[in-house]
């Protein structure tokens, strides 16, 4: 981690919570602040990846704004995490494209995606894409299984590599060392699971002013249960057709679709319920520079769940044909986005939790 | 807002809510009228952290028991008797059931605690601190539909009669009147007016450092003293300790402590030692170091040790001053170094041999020097050298308002003013006359605010 101006501002802040430790009851940070007496910059990079920005410890610091000391660790943490994004990310000259543009980046990819898949398509027929298509291989009959299959595997391919790399990053700059012990596996996995440090012994988050929410908690918990709901309908609609031989469309109460609408739904709420609370929350603790690319995401997992479910809507009638495409190009670019977009905080909180439950464990 | 409220409470800290919550509570009517500003709100109290509390056996938050007999001989330890035992008495056994009512109004407290305090059995610590209880309480009462008046100060209240008639409140610039059924003053101490506190310390209150909110004024602790309520406690005594000179002129809190004395040697302004560093365990001693710095020229004073030490104490929020020698670490603070190598050079001359144990009143001692450092005491021999500049910061006064059992006013004649109760720090000298008892400030306040916030509605709606 380069040191810049917030890492410096972070290492100020941190001595005076040091000095203080009145919020050591509330996450994980302070108790992590509290075993070092000086900070490197990879230091403060997994204390502000460790920090959920529940914002709790800037409604209780008695050195807030406008105390002179101008202690707001939330924002401050902020900004460093995002700049953390960018030092880490593979390959390094891609980072800065989506942390600048974050939601034109992605919506040109989708529709640029689903413009390439229809155009393929339209070489062959206008018939194919507007068609009736009924039964299995209908979506193969729009867009053939063997371009569909060979661009998600180079995206997904690509995205799992690019993550790879950014978490190695991440641990060889905020320390190294093994992480393979099992005990701190699972108290990480807890900690991810349940998100457990939201507002100490799980209060919930401050959005609006000082009262405790779990609207925040409840919201991202819709949002990241339903993208793995989705990720295992994929998984298993894989098994249905190269193991079990079964065609895709698959009927309504097959397990695909049963895990694909729940998850895109809990997607759906989950996603509007984030950015409905940070067009509502305090200004005060959030680092307003890095918002786009918040929305960017969220929006980016809006529409792969917004689109999913309409193609499932509408699969039996003349739209099926475009909407497969558009909701294919904004998985694959989702796909390729991943790696430079705020997306990233799950992958480095979770390297974060795992870094303090290890050190939890040696002390 | 209206002119006429049931019950008026001039404050905006932990014992003004206390009353304002329980006001509420039995039906009244309340008005909170706070001096500071929102961002600033709840006077010394958003920098507190817990509270002390009587338990007969282990709680959530507080381990093993911690009994009236012994609640009560701690505080006849600090006071020395300064204290009235009706009314320390009636605090102490009211602390036994504060935790289930504080936290039913939104305050969360914290399993345990880590740094170099040792107060899991006595002490209940709030999650995030002082200024996370005030903002659950004041959510609280805002949603019960009591009123606050940021900004804006009980300058006078009117007493006639053995009653207060009306309350002349400063708002925005404006001065309005309002006749209140009652009120109760929760208005804290007298230690951020400087002027007031020249009245006894002369210009060396010009150099204290006031570690608590700038608007303790004590305004309104002056305007019922001045209309013939009785006083209590010694108006000349302040609680004071030795603070980081680099500390903010108001609200520093707690981070401009230093625990460093006891590991150091302190010097004045000339590089001469005064006192026995090493005479107790710190937070024993600690409150005696603001008065003694106090008393040096222009109330500075310097701690100084070495290397060895500096792991033995929490880290402080301004770094330390060092230097690769004595003389370079003398420059750096302001000092003459020929004079503080000399001290120095004395001071490890004495220095007599034994076992170091920080745990324990230890055997490392100084022998022919005076003053003497009778525990902890090495040799300052291992660069680099570290030094952390000192001033007195002044905590809260002990002057305030004598109340009976039920936190009625008392005129000097004995008798109750019939609606204004008193709770918080404008009270606490009737309880804690001297010394200091960590988190008896906010039981003294809790328990006193609730009860003048249930007379103040009782005669209210009399």
């Amino acid at each position: 981690m380069r040191s810049s101006e917030a890492v410096d501002e972070a290492r100020r802040m941190m001595v005076i919570c040091n000095a203080c430790r009145y919020c050591e009851g509330y996450c994980a940070v302070f108790p992590a602040m509290e075993r070092r007496r000086a900070f490197t910059a990879g230091d403060v990079s997994y204390l502000a990846n460790l920090c959920h920005d529940c914002r709790g410890c800037y409604y209780a610091c008695q050195y807030a704004p406008p105390h002179e000391f101008a202690v707001n660790l939330p924002q401050t943490l902020s900004r460093v995490r995002a700049q953390s994004y960018g030092e880490y990310a593979w390959p390094k000259p891609l980072a800065g494209l989506f942390e600048r543009n974050g939601m034109i980046v992605s919506l040109a990819a989708s529709a640029g995606i689903a413009l390439v898949l229809l155009l393929a398509t339209r070489l062959q027929s206008p018939e194919i894409l507007y068609g009736p298509h009924r039964g299995p291989g209908s979506f193969y009959a729009v867009i053939p299984e063997a371009l569909m299959l060979s661009i998600g595997l180079a995206t997904f391919g690509f995205a799992v590599l690019a993550l790879a790399m950014g978490w190695r990053n991440f641990w060889r700059d905020t320390g190294g060392g093994p992480a393979t012990q099992t005990r701190p596996l699972f108290r990480a996995a807890f900690d991810v699971l349940t998100l457990r440090n939201l507002g100490g012994s799980g209060h919930g988050c401050n959005n609006r002013d000082e009262s405790f929410s779990q609207f925040r908690r409840y919201t991202h918990q819709a949002l990241f249960y339903g993208f793995f709901l989705c990720f295992a309908s994929t998984a298993s609609a894989a098994f249905y057709e190269h193991i079990l031989g079964i065609i895709p469309p698959f009927p309504v109460f097959s397990l695909p679709v049963v895990l694909g609408t729940i998850g895109g739904l809990g997607m759906l709420i989950g996603a509007a319920g984030l950015a409905w609370i940070k067009t509502r929350s305090d200004p005060a603790p959030a680092a307003k520079e890095y918002l786009g690319a918040d929305y960017a995401l969220l929006a980016l997992l809006f529409l792969s769940a917004a689109t999913g479910l309409l193609l499932l809507a509408l699969r039996q009638t003349p739209a099926m044909g475009v909407l497969l495409a558009l909701h294919l190009g904004v998985i694959l670019s989702f796909f390729l986005v991943i790696p430079y977009s705020k997306f990233v905080h799950g992958l480095y909180r979770s390297a974060a939790l795992l870094r303090n439950a290890t050190e939890r464990k040696t002390p | 807002m209206n002119a006429e409220y049931d019950v008026l409470v001039a404050g905006g800290g932990n014992a003004a809510l206390c009353a304002a919550l329980t006001a509420r509570e039995a039906g009244a009517s309340v008005l909170i009228v706070e001096h500071a500003p929102r961002d600033c709100r709840g006077g010394n109290s958003r920098h507190t952290r817990n509270l002390r509390v009587m338990h007969e056996k282990p709680t959530a938050t507080l381990v093993d028991a911690y009994s009236e007999a012994e609640y009560w001989s701690d505080l006849l330890g600090v006071t020395q008797g300064r204290t009235d035992e009706r009314l320390a008495r009636l605090t102490i056994r009211s602390t036994a059931e504060l935790l289930p009512w504080i936290e039913s109004r939104g305050v969360r407290f914290q399993p345990s605690l880590s740094g170099t305090l040792s107060l899991a059995r006595t002490n209940a610590f709030f999650l995030g601190g002082g200024k996370a209880l005030l903002n659950a309480y004041y959510i609280t009462a805002e949603r019960m539909g009591v009123d606050v008046l940021y900004d804006s100060e009980v300058k006078n209240l009117c007493l006639e009669n053995g009653a207060v008639r009306e309350a002349e409140i400063v708002s925005g610039g404006a001065t309005r009147k309002l006749r209140p059924k009652t009120v109760v003053a929760a208005s804290g101490g007298f230690q951020a007016n400087i002027e007031w506190l020249r009245e006894y310390w002369g210009e060396a209150a010009d150099n204290f450092i006031v570690r608590g909110t700038p608007y303790a004024k004590g305004l309104l602790l002056k305007n019922l003293l001045d209309q013939g309520v009785a006083p209590v406690g010694d108006p000349t005594q302040c609680h004071c300790v030795a603070v980081d000179a680099r500390a903010p002129k108001f609200d520093g809190g707690i981070v401009t402590r230093l625990d460093c004395i006891p590991f150091s040697i302190v010097v004045d302004r000339d590089g001469n030692r005064f006192y026995d560093e090493g005479q107790e365990f710190w937070p024993k001693r600690y409150a005696i170091w603001g008065r003694l710095v106090a008393r040096q020229q222009g109330q500075v004073s310097y701690s100084i040790t070495d290397s060895k030490a500096e792991q033995l104490f929490m880290p402080s929020v301004f770094p330390a001053v060092r230097g690769e020698t004595i003389g370079e670490l003398a420059t750096q603070l302001g000092l003459d170094p020929s004079a503080l190598e000399i001290t120095v050079q004395n001071y490890n001359r004495a220095v007599r041999p034994g076992a170091f144990n920080p745990k324990v009143l230890d055997d490392c001692k100084t022998e022919g020097i005076d003053p003497p450092k009778t525990h902890w005491a090495r040799t300052i021999d291992t660069p680099p050298f570290i030094g952390y500049p000192l001033r007195p910061g002044i905590t809260f006064t002990y002057l305030g308002v004598k109340v009976d059992e039920n936190a009625a006013v008392l005129m000097q004649n004995g008798q109750p003013v019939s609606n204004l109760f008193a709770a918080g720090e404008i009270m606490a000298g009737n309880i804690l006359g001297q010394g200091y008892l960590a988190g008896l400030g906010m039981a003294i306040g809790t328990v006193f605010g609730r009860i003048a916030g249930r007379e103040a509605a009782k005669v209210a709606q009399q």
